[in-house]
């Protein structure tokens, strides 16, 4: 009897802040889906322009080099990292991508992807193994892989005979472009694999709480490493489908793609402090940012600087409900 | 009870000059509950770390089951069946109990998508198992830390854990929450586990142990059972001196008539503190009597503005701090002392002098500048009043033992020359001896006419502190009463009833 009793007390007390923190974690993962659809309808209904088919593709194809980095880029933050070597990992990708062509559409890929992970796996090492700090050891990385792509290639490398190569990028199955279906498998398999594989939990175990992780018996450094390899990778391979979308491998591509990805993951409610977050959210981020681009393009008289403006506003704006939400959970 | 499960064998273990252990050896039997006491650097976390596999011992052995093992880090450790369970909970908050429990051999299907709700069966299988409530999907954070520590020996058991050590499991639990750990211990022990029990609480020690082994400089001074170690002895055998000097007697005092030291009225915060008023004149020790929860520190962050107040009046020596922050606080004369040392109060990476004077910098300090000389004086006088151990003024703050970095913390308060202050739990997690020393601090600063609100998570220590109690239940006011002729069970009484006046909005 009085053990039932002690139980229930002890339930009750834990409940109704639980049911509270469930509702702020679905604001926190799912808010970013809601504001995309949000500002969809709003554009859709403001501007002609907005809601065509062809508008969606355009925003689709033009989101998916940054979706694929912002891929990575959540599963590092969720890790407790960053990584802001990946901008400069498109460049590389690209010129890199134009060098492996001729020996095929495959090295073109495959090449490019390599060396991505090959940087996220010094980068990884550094970190998890010489306890360098993310922000320091990807700084260089971004410098460094910069410096080598320009290296590489002062001017573009243009691609004048892409065949399958050009196709992968540009080329359509049933009706949708290749781009878009590449991102949104690219997230679906990220999600399942953040959400329903081992290596996933470890990933929100260590952001969560690194030491409690290393004592539940994760292998930390392991997962660290493979985590920035990953991200490295897809970085590499964003590049190149950028090289096989515009013809030219451009080591000025993909400048300040880095940030640009963590504010889509963060706008998306992954916590930049770690250990929370989706793939449907960042791949909301991405696409919200996406949309501002295309329609401050569009509006023809506003310069391009009000993207930068407008996008700066959603992500302090997202940070700002995150910061208030993640308070109102204690 | 014959069959020893863990034991160690004449394990000696030294850090530079320290000798942490020497020639320890005990036996832990399986189903049996064994308290291990000892002061705050009598060995017993270096003991412990050795058992989870932290450190290597330098002498001696460490026999499991019959077999001598080495453990040579924790997850070997856990490998072999020890399993240990920390007053800072180490576990993910952020994720459910499920993953929680089963974070690193999760059920699988295909060979690597995660099967959940196998997963969470399992999970609630074992919680029920533990006749414990807990939802295996709920945020592990959103649980009470008592829950959290009750996951984490479920996590433990699954494993397949033979030995289980709780260092400290209980001394942030809530009434409920320490019924519900002793309930576990139980059932553990009816599984056969051993279990090692750390607390500093010596109520709790009997409450649950079999055995006690206490542990001094290093060295076990006894290991019996309980029945053959009364209190006195235990307490004797501890400190290696004189139980009495722990719980000094309170000396005689007169507060002094006139204007209070330091006043709240009809105080507000959220719904922690309900219109709480209470006044401390100058010479006089007020304790806060009420259980973690009550709203005991959440009254005194409120009054010193740690926390803004939603309502009330807050008068230090008869003036009004209209709306207080911190700063105002120790301007009009009141100080504050964190229960969090490590959180709330010293600066990890800065010296004894720079945390002792970082309150009283305008004093020291000319045009901005600050003048080591006077920083140096301030430094030295209160090294001495207190009898702070430290190296020098320059050593590194965390070098010192935590009772001393303690007595840091207490002079950077007085270093602002306050007229009341404000202790919340001022002894927590020090040992015994610097338990005393803060004590006598105390009230030499009472005689001198400071006023002195304090609380305290062992109603003994507030009973020998505090001229008189506030009983606080819920966030409001429920009783006051002198300490004269007080016994410990006359307050935990008045904590326990049940009070008409605590409204729930």
């Amino acid at each position: 009897m009085s053990v039932s009793g002690t139980s229930a007390a002890v339930r009750a007390e834990g409940a109704a802040p639980e049911r509270r923190a469930r509702l702020i974690a679905l604001i926190q993962s799912r808010g970013a889906i809601g504001v995309l659809l949000l500002a969809t309808i709003v554009a859709s209904l403001r501007f002609p322009f907005f809601p065509t088919v062809a508008n969606f593709e355009n925003i689709g194809t033009a989101a998916s080099f940054l979706g694929l980095v912002a891929i990575g880029q959540t599963f590092v933050i969720i890790l407790g990292g960053f990584d802001l070597s990946v901008g400069s990992l498109i460049g590389l990708g690209s010129v890199l991508a134009a060098y492996a062509l001729p020996y095929g559409w495959w090295a073109a890929l495959l090449v490019p992807a390599l060396a991505g992970g090959a940087v996220g796996l010094v980068d990884g090492l550094l970190i998890a193994r010489a306890g360098m700090a993310p922000f320091i050891v990807t700084l260089a990385a971004l410098l460094g892989v910069r410096g080598i792509a320009l290296v590489l290639a002062k001017n573009s490398l243009v691609i004048a005979t892409p065949g399958v190569f050009g196709l992968i990028a540009n080329g359509q199955i049933l009706g949708i472009d290749n781009l878009i279906w590449i991102v949104f498998i690219g997230f679906a398999i990220a999600a399942i694999v953040l959400n329903r594989t081992r290596y996933g939990v470890a990933v929100f175990a260590i952001g969560g709480n690194e030491e409690a992780a290393r004592m539940l018996g994760v292998p930390v450094a392991r997962i660290k490493v493979l985590t920035y390899v990953v991200s490295g990778t897809l970085a590499g391979l964003s590049g190149a489908l950028l090289a096989a979308h515009l013809s030219s491998g451009i080591s000025t591509a993909g400048q300040g793609e880095e940030l640009k990805s963590i504010a889509a993951a963060v706008i998306g409610g992954v916590l930049l402090t770690g250990g929370v977050g989706t793939m449907a959210g960042a791949l909301s981020g991405v696409l919200l940012l996406g949309l501002i681009e295309n329609v401050i393009d569009q509006i023809g008289n506003l310069s391009s600087y009000y993207q930068n403006l407008a996008s700066g506003v959603f992500l302090l704006i997202a940070v700002l409900i995150q910061t208030v939400l993640t308070r109102r959970r204690r | 009870m014959s069959d020893i499960i863990l034991e160690t064998r004449a394990v000696s273990k030294r850090f530079g000059a320290v000798q942490a252990l020497s020639d320890v050896s005990f036996a832990l039997r399986a189903g049996e509950v064994h308290g291990l006491a000892g002061e705050n650097g009598a060995g017993k976390s270096t003991l412990i770390k050795i058992l989870t596999g932290f450190y290597q011992p330098d002498e001696g052995e460490i026999i499991l089951s019959g077999t001598a093992v080495r453990l040579d880090s924790p997850r070997a450790a856990q490998r072999q069946g020890i399993s240990a369970v920390y007053q800072e909970i180490n576990l993910i908050p952020e994720r459910s109990v499920a993953e929680n429990l089963f974070l690193g051999n999760e059920p699988r299907r295909f060979g690597v998508l995660i099967d959940r709700a196998r997963m969470e069966r399992s999970a609630a299988e074992l919680l029920a198992r533990y006749d414990l409530a807990i939802d295996p999907r709920a945020r592990l954070g959103a649980l009470g830390l008592g829950l959290q520590q009750m996951v984490s020996i479920a996590r433990g058991v699954r494993l397949g854990a033979r030995v289980a050590i709780l260092d400290e499991p209980s001394s942030a639990l809530t009434g409920t929450e320490v019924e519900t750990l002793y309930r576990v211990v139980d059932r553990l022990k009816a599984d056969g586990i051993a279990i090692l029990f750390v607390s500093h609480r010596l109520s709790e020690s009997y409450r649950l142990c079999d055995r006690l082994t206490v542990l001094r400089d290093g060295r076990v001074v006894a290991s019996e059972a309980v029945a053959d170690l009364p209190r006195a002895a235990l307490i004797g055998a501890m400190l290696g001196r004189n139980a009495e000097a722990i719980h000094g007697n309170r000396p005689a005092r007169t507060p002094r008539e006139g204007v209070a030291a330091f006043e709240a009225s009809g105080l507000r915060w959220r719904n922690r503190v309900r219109d709480v008023s209470f006044a401390v004149r100058p010479g006089e020790v007020v304790g806060l009597a009420g259980l973690l929860g009550s709203g005991r520190t959440e009254t005194m962050k409120a009054s010193f503005g740690a926390e803004t107040k939603e309502g009330g009046a807050i008068r230090v020596g008869g003036s009004s701090v209209p709306s207080p922050t911190p700063g105002r606080s120790i301007a009009a004369g009141l100080a504050f002392l964190s229960e969090d040392r490590r959180a709330e109060g010293i600066f990890p990476k800065l010296s004894v002098a720079e945390n002792l004077t970082a309150t009283a910098l305008p004093r020291i300090a000319r045009f901005g500048f600050v003048s080591r000389r006077k920083q140096a004086a301030m430094v030295a006088e209160f090294t001495k009043v207190l009898g702070i151990k430290t190296a020098g003024p320059n050593a590194p703050i965390t070098s010192l033992s935590g009772g001393n970095q303690q007595k840091v913390l207490l002079a950077r308060c007085l270093a602002t020359a306050p007229r009341a202050i404000m202790l919340d739990d001022p002894t927590r997690g020090i040992d015994v001896g610097a338990k005393a020393e803060v004590h006598e601090a105390i009230n030499r600063l009472v005689e001198q006419g400071l006023g002195v609100l304090v609380t305290s998570s062992e109603m003994e220590e507030l009973m020998a502190l505090a001229d008189r109690l506030i009983v606080l239940t819920e966030g409001a006011v429920t009783g006051a009463t002198s300490t004269d002729g007080l016994e410990v069970q006359d307050v935990l009484d008045m904590l326990a009833q049940p009070h008409e006046a605590v409204a729930h909005p």
